[in-house]
């Protein structure tokens, strides 16, 4: 259940930007995490409504932006399909993971006086 | 306030962030990892199942090289501090991160153990992680390697299954090979055709830590993978 010391890393990151922006609340989160990112979105989900009690994202709606996990070959970029062996069939090459093992926060909407 | 029609409302801002969610503890392994170079260390992330035998592989690994590197090693455990007391009697400074109900290390929790060794004395460290095959395997701890141990025992299909940790890995320890005639049918074959799906350049070190089997390869490639001095 890493999904907790995440949520926990995402609150102490908003609070401090909200604070450097002297935010009096938070409005909405907005999370891009990829689908091989090794992180599952409904328990990121859960773990926040838990821990955001009482911290200045206590109204704030969490966005989860999936990302679809994508491999291609880094010569001729054949792009390869879903459980495939990772290297390529044309040339042999092992492929490379372009997308899907986000976890980045996008953006903070918080309400400024 | 809003300014376009003085209704009194709070404004909402948005801020663009684009940063990595983990970027705090990325900044801590960047920092481990400085450290370890600054000192020549190897330093490998061991990682695997509870019962995968990633302390048994640790003690052989020190016993064969004892005459040859310098070894270190914490162990990540919930609760006890067991392997730390193996890896001692096999010769080599250990100690334990406690962690309470952690299900994985994180990079503050291997630099403040850090604090406990003389990197400038050792020529490798292990950091033998929480037993588990998902909660370590985002967590960069400022290894120079990560290296996932999986017992045959465990079944082939477990690459599939927890890909994230396979996939970060520069190399898996297939363990407890000496147990394969008594698994009806499991093969090493099949470890590796699972391990191609999930690792783009798969590396796999079949050994057995009891007999002593396939131990010589590992050895080899640990060794050639210490930084030049």
């Amino acid at each position: 259940m890493h999904e907790y010391s995440i949520v926990s890393a995402l609150l102490e990151r908003v609070s401090a930007e909200a604070r450097a922006h002297n935010a009096t609340a938070v409005y909405r989160l907005t999370l891009r995490i990829g689908d091989a990112a090794g992180v599952e979105r409904d328990l990121l989900s859960k773990a926040y409504e838990h821990f955001r009690a009482g911290t200045i994202c206590a109204r704030a709606e969490l966005c989860i932006e999936p990302v679809a996990e994508r491999w291609v070959c880094p010569v001729c970029g054949r792009i390869l399909e879903r459980g495939a062996v990772l290297s390529c069939e044309g040339c042999g090459m092992p492929a490379r993971l372009m997308s899907g093992d986000e976890i980045i926060l996008e953006r903070i909407e918080m309400e400024v006086p | 306030m809003c300014q376009d029609c003085g209704c009194g409302d709070r404004e909402i801002v948005p801020v663009e962030v684009h940063e990595r969610l983990l970027s705090g503890n990325d900044r801590v392994a960047r920092h481990n990892r400085e450290h370890f170079a600054a000192h020549d260390v190897l330093a490998i992330n061991l990682m695997g199942s509870p019962g995968s035998g990633k302390t048994a592989i640790l003690e052989a690994t020190a016993r064969a090289l004892a005459s040859r590197q310098r070894l270190g090693a914490v162990s990540g455990d919930l609760a006890t501090d067991r392997d730390a007391q193996r890896l001692r009697a096999a010769g080599i400074p250990a100690a334990t991160i406690t962690t309470g109900s952690a299900c994985h290390l994180d990079a503050e929790m291997v630099h403040h153990a850090l604090h406990d060794f003389a990197l400038d004395s050792l020529d490798i460290f292990v950091i033998e992680n929480v037993g588990n095959l998902v909660c370590p395997a985002i967590y960069d701890l400022g290894q120079t390697l990560n290296v996932v141990a999986l017992s045959v025992t465990e079944g082939e299909d477990k690459p599939l299954k927890y890909p994230v940790m396979f996939r970060n890995a520069q190399a898996v320890l297939l363990t407890k090979i000496d147990l394969l005639p008594h698994l009806g049918g499991v093969s090493l074959q099949m470890f590796n055709e699972a391990l191609a799906r999930v690792m783009p350049e798969p590396r796999t070190f079949p050994v057995s830590a009891l007999t002593g089997e396939g131990m010589d390869r590992w050895l080899e490639w640990l060794e050639a993978s210490r930084p030049r001095v």
